[in-house]
């Protein structure tokens, strides 16, 4: 077994241990992305090797000081492209920011520096995180490390497909739509979309402000939940952070369902849904029963009426939050123009790709007057009635459970073409970032494919804890599975 | 296609996000946003009368502090991200005429 092969919190209790250094760690996944990054293409920007071992050069005298204690103290993690680091090249995967070098750090990523990470590279993504194949990015598309053929999901799937491959430890990523939870499903990693306000989104390039959330993704719920405790902060800089006292995340570790209640929602697994995914996420709730949980199917309601009201909330936001990129003060800039408003429009036609130009069009459409109340206000009162199915769910079950996406990971450019399609892709995740709930997405098996199946259990608001125990008793029961391309050692 | 956008919309929704789009991409832009609207327009079927929109999940309201310079100069780091720069501003075009 390579050292690469570990969880996060395995090598950091050995790191702790001293009996391997921050250095080696590091030494470790800079060869193990020299060996594979051809084959997945997980990163836009890998860190300079020098810089990462003096990093970890002072986060080890640290260690060995006794100053970082937390276990992910050493531990190289990568950083999904959307959140500014300082110093390091941060661009959404978009063309836009092809030379944006941030001036400070996202508070999520500096929690995680002030506990001792140590920073590998910047993975790919979909550009702005609009996508759920990671295929719009500029900088070429991730492939999955269990098939090379497949997409890794998205948009966080260079995050998902760099855990899976190893070539890191555990990775942040994030989630507007499922962006954490699907790609994790497709790559057989876990992933956590925290519930809204949990993690600062100060540094996260915004695109849905009232959907984005940064979670993370890593090869086990233990590692999960000591990477959402590092990174989650009441936050003054984000509006929208919530002071709470319950961020002991790790607690939760516990094998014991004994009388917790799940609620398997039956329009979750009507038509759409591939069978091999049914069966498995099916199965899942099956263990859970016989360590003691109680399983009962519900009506959700309004489950058809998540992702239009989706589409129009998100691409509202996008229009707005994507104003920002006009080649002034950062960027990219058109070479030829004539005037201030023919300069802004030829930036941006020529700085962002096809799928960030329709959402950006779209949520213009639905924003400008006359079309406001028809569209925008409809979808912000169908999310307030979407919020209130979850609260009628979650008076009787203490989870409810269902799959991460209707289907295993589809073929490279097999997605794009129908963009209908691929949004539907979105129907079980979705609905948590409407009503801002906790959700985590962990493998569950194997298709015939060989590709992998994830499960998704959704907590009520703050009820991180319960999802993240469901989880990790339901993973006693299942090991990791590490990937195919995890074991390749040479380039 | 129920929602037929013209022309006139893709022009006016092109000046609202200041994209121009080719000929190409805005036959390709009318195609996608009405089949949208038409899968948006699904939300019709609810009754949402008596339901305040959300914006957000949980009470939110502006965050105050004091009026204190908190960071130091980042004057050149910020300046050196400027796509053209001349000493220390960013070169724009010409606004007013």
């Amino acid at each position: 077994m390579s050292l690469t092969s570990e969880s996060a919190v395995a090598l950091g209790k050995k790191i702790q241990a001293k009996e391997i250094t921050a250095v080696e760690a590091a030494q470790a996944a800079l060869d193990a992305i020299r060996a594979k990054e051809d084959k997945v293409h997980a990163f836009v920007t890998v860190a300079e090797e020098e810089a990462v071992l003096k990093r970890a050069g002072e986060v080890q005298k640290q260690i060995e000081q006794g100053i970082l204690t937390n276990v992910l103290a050493g531990v190289p993690v990568a950083i999904k492209d959307n959140m500014c680091t300082k110093g390091m090249l941060t661009t959404c995967s978009s063309k836009i920011l092809e030379n944006f070098i941030p001036t400070y750090t996202a508070e999520a990523v500096l929690n995680l520096e002030k506990a001792g990470a140590v920073i590998i590279g910047k993975t790919n993504m979909d550009e702005f995180a609009m996508g759920s194949t990671t295929e719009t990015s500029y900088y070429g598309a991730t492939k999955n490390p269990w098939n090379e053929n497949h997409v890794p999901g998205g948009s966080s799937g260079g995050s998902c497909a760099a855990v899976a491959a190893e070539e890191c430890f555990y990775a942040l990523g994030s989630d507007t739509g499922g962006s954490i939870r699907q790609p994790s499903s497709f790559c057989g990693v876990t992933g956590i979309k925290p519930t809204y306000g949990t993690v600062s989104r100060y540094g996260l390039i915004a695109y849905g402000s009232s959907l984005d959330q940064i979670g993370p993704v890593a090869k086990d719920v233990t590692d999960c939940a000591a990477i959402l405790e590092a990174i989650s902060s009441y936050d003054k800089k984000d509006s929208t952070s919530i002071n709470r006292k319950d961020l002991d995340f790790t607690s939760a570790l516990v094998d014991d369902v004994k009388g917790m209640k799940i609620g398997i929602p039956k329009d979750y697994f009507k038509e759409g849904l591939d069978e091999e995914v049914k069966e498995a996420v099916l199965h899942a709730a099956k263990v859970l029963e016989e360590k003691g949980a109680i399983v009962e199917e519900f009506d959700l309601g309004l489950v058809d009426y998540a992702i239009p009201a989706y589409y129009v909330i998100a691409c509202a936001e996008a229009s707005s939050n994507l104003a920002r990129f006009d080649g002034v003060k950062y960027g990219y800039r058109t070479a030829d123009y004539e005037g201030l408003h023919n300069m802004y429009k030829k930036t941006r036609s020529e700085g962002f790709g096809a799928e960030v130009k329709r959402r950006i069009m779209l949520g213009s459409f639905v924003l400008s007057s006359g079309y406001y109340d028809a569209y925008y206000l409809k979808a912000l009162r169908t999310k307030a009635m979407i919020k209130q199915e979850f609260d009628k769910a979650f008076a009787k079950y203490d989870v409810i459970l269902g799959p991460a996406a209707p289907s295993t990971a589809p073929l490279l450019g097999s997605s794009l073409d129908d963009p209908m399609k691929m949004y539907l892709g979105d129907i079980y995740t979705i609905s948590v970032n409407l009503a801002g709930l906790p959700g985590i997405s962990l493998p569950c098996g194997i298709d015939k494919k060989g590709l992998p199946i994830g499960l998704q259990l959704i907590g009520d608001c703050f009820n991180e804890k319960k999802i993240i125990q469901m989880a990790y008793a339901f993973e006693q029961t299942r090991p990791y599975q590490h990937s195919p391309l995890s074991a390749c050692t040479e380039a | 296609m129920a929602n037929v956008i013209s022309d006139e919309t893709i022009e006016y929704v092109g000046i609202l996000a200041k994209l121009e789009l080719s000929g190409e991409e805005r036959e390709r832009a009318k195609k996608d946003m009405g089949e949208m609207l038409d899968y948006i327009d699904k939300l019709n079927e609810l009754d949402t009368s008596a339901v305040e929109p959300m914006s957000h999940i949980f009470p939110v309201g502006n965050v105050f502090r004091e009026d204190v310079v908190t960071n130091g100069d980042e004057s050149e780091d910020t300046l050196a991200n400027a796509p053209v720069r001349k000493d220390n501003g960013f070169v724009v075009p010409k606004t007013i005429g």
